[in-house]
């Protein structure tokens, strides 16, 4: 633990970068994934939300670029501020704000095109045209995501060829060249062999020196080792939160510890 | 354990063999619904094959039909065909993708696909007489092109928002999401994800909806189809021939046809009927072997 804890930054000397008050949201099937969640997420940082399946982790990652509007939400309560603006309130745009917190998903969705194309997709809708410009970020972002140099010889292949870990990285590489300030990842690795895995962890370390970074990770072992700040949620609460080394070493709620020592899950 | 053992082995030959019983009789009602199928179109080629020249596809019928060519009425199929094309494919399209993409999922819409369902199963003959009173009669638009296409296009609708419907829905919806988060908006995603992704499946179903009306008799009897008209319309307000009520007249109401000529002029429809037919299956296959999802 001593080893890792040296690399990690400690969030209590970074600014609040989304504040999230009294968060409530249920779909209209009756499920309620979200009861009154406040949570403060600092910059440049990884923070981790981790517990049981169906404890409203992946809901607040997509509430957060608004995601869940293509859901059936049948309501939904409270704030969640970024940067000082309400997102929630119906007036935002949200198209800026989904280019401002990019996402990458439990699974690596490619879309059906080349890679350059999926990696220049969303900035060509934002209107950048310049050849040379798409180019340098296209280089940019898959370097970041550590896939430049398997892929950089074969970019117009279509990405659908590439590997499993490859595609995730590539999924990376398509929410960095958005030039995002907040990366969400919802469980990231789940479908990736422990070196791709590797890779991903090591590029999310690189990472978060420029981006505030939210990750669900697919394992208690993945959130003690990424966790700079992390936030234990059960069943649509927050039990705990606090800096990674103490949360899972030393938490102070029964039910943390119980989750952390894997007594239940 | 002997006995044990024999037991066994019945048991095996027995599941064998109704496997091998199981597997004769799909073969063979597989082979019941072909067989008819060849020889009816190989009969109809045999009859009619030497009655189709040249002179045949671009001359006028002579001698009340009973000689000369079909190229009034192969005109008047092609016309009536573009025709539908032009009304049924925007409208069915457009449908199809408020139905799949933007419509909720209430009351309302359940009505609309419903109706949709229904649609597709009334009778051509009363799609006949519908068009007849609401364009030939109420509209105005007199027995004419316009009001054939019409009337074709309202029965060709419903095949073609279900099938395009069906092929918008086939797309992954996964797709959409990761559009959404790259800063898409919804018309966008449409337009860049799911409607390239969905194409050949639309071309097929726009395809198959198009070949029916273009074999429809009922449709065309009172809205559009001369019985007997030696020359190319001037307009889409002007009736015109077409090919399967061209067929149904020779065959029963011109005593003394030549029976080549019939049999000629259904070698023409169906070649036409089956070149759509075979053009929508290559589209489809083309498409499946590069589709990437």
């Amino acid at each position: 633990m001593t080893m890792t804890t040296l690399t990690k930054n400690h969030p209590s000397s970074h600014a609040f970068r989304i504040q999230i008050q009294d968060l409530s949201l249920s779909y209209s099937d009756g499920k309620e994934p979200l009861q009154g969640i406040n949570l403060n997420i600092p910059e440049k940082c990884i923070s981790v939300l981790f517990g049981p399946a169906g404890g409203g982790k992946s809901t607040l990652l997509r509430t957060l670029n608004r995601l869940n509007d293509l859901a059936d939400v049948s309501s939904i309560s409270g704030h969640v501020w970024i940067d000082g603006v309400d997102i929630l309130s119906p007036g935002i745009d949200v198209i800026a704000l989904r280019r401002k917190v990019a996402m990458v998903f439990a699974r690596p969705v490619v879309l059906p095109m080349s890679m350059r194309e999926n990696l220049t997709y969303g900035l060509k809708l934002a209107g950048k045209r310049d050849p040379r410009e798409l180019d340098q970020i296209v280089m940019d972002s898959l370097k970041a995501a550590a896939l430049w140099e398997e892929v950089h010889d074969r970019l117009d292949e279509p990405a659908i060829a590439l590997s499993g870990g490859q595609q995730q990285r590539l999924c990376l590489a398509r929410a960095l060249a958005l030039k995002p300030e907040i990366i969400l990842l919802d469980e990231p690795t789940s479908g990736l062999d422990p070196i791709s895995t590797g890779k991903v962890e090591a590029s999310l370390q690189d990472l978060k020196q420029e981006y505030t970074i939210i990750l669900v990770p697919h394992s208690i072992q993945q959130a003690a080792r990424t966790a700079d700040f992390a936030a234990f949620f059960l069943d649509g609460r927050i039990v705990e939160t606090g800096p990674g080394e103490t949360l899972f070493t030393r938490p102070r709620e029964q039910k943390t510890q119980d989750y952390v020592e894997g007594r239940f899950g | 354990m002997h006995a044990r053992k024999v037991d066994l082995s019945i048991m095996r030959r027995n599941r064998n063999t109704t496997q091998t019983i199981g597997f004769s009789t799909l073969t063979l009602l597989t082979l019941v619904t072909i067989i008819p199928i060849l020889v009816v179109i190989g009969y109809i080629y045999i009859q009619g094959m030497p009655a189709v020249s040249l002179s045949f596809l671009t001359e006028m019928p002579r001698d009340g039909m009973r000689a000369g060519g079909i190229l009034p009425a192969i005109i008047g199929t092609l016309l009536l065909t573009l025709g539908t094309a032009l009304f049924s494919v925007p409208l069915g399209i457009g449908a199809a993708i408020y139905l799949a993409e933007y419509a909720p999922d209430n009351r309302w819409t359940r009505v609309i696909r419903i109706a949709i369902i229904n649609l597709a199963g009334i009778p051509s003959v009363v799609y006949g007489l519908f068009g007849l009173g609401l364009f030939v009669l109420f509209l105005q638009f007199g027995t004419s092109i316009l009001a054939g296409s019409l009337t074709l296009s309202i029965m060709t609708l419903p095949v073609i928002i279900s099938t395009t419907e069906e092929a918008l829905r086939a797309v992954p919806n996964d797709f959409r999401v990761v559009s959404t988060a790259l800063g898409a908006t919804k018309w966008e995603t449409i337009r860049k994800i799911v409607l390239p992704q969905s194409l050949p499946g639309i071309l097929t179903g726009v395809i198959l909806g198009l070949e029916r009306a273009a074999g429809e008799t009922a449709p065309i009897l009172f809205t559009v189809a001369a019985f007997f008209l030696p020359q190319l319309p001037d307009s889409i307000f002007d009736a015109t021939m077409a090919l399967p009520y061209h067929l149904f007249v020779i065959s029963t109401q011109v005593p003394g046809m030549p029976v080549q000529i019939q049999y000629g002029t259904a070698v023409v429809l169906l070649t036409f009927v089956l070149l759509m037919n075979i053009s929508a299956t290559i589209i489809r296959s083309r498409a499946r072997a590069r589709r990437q999802w």
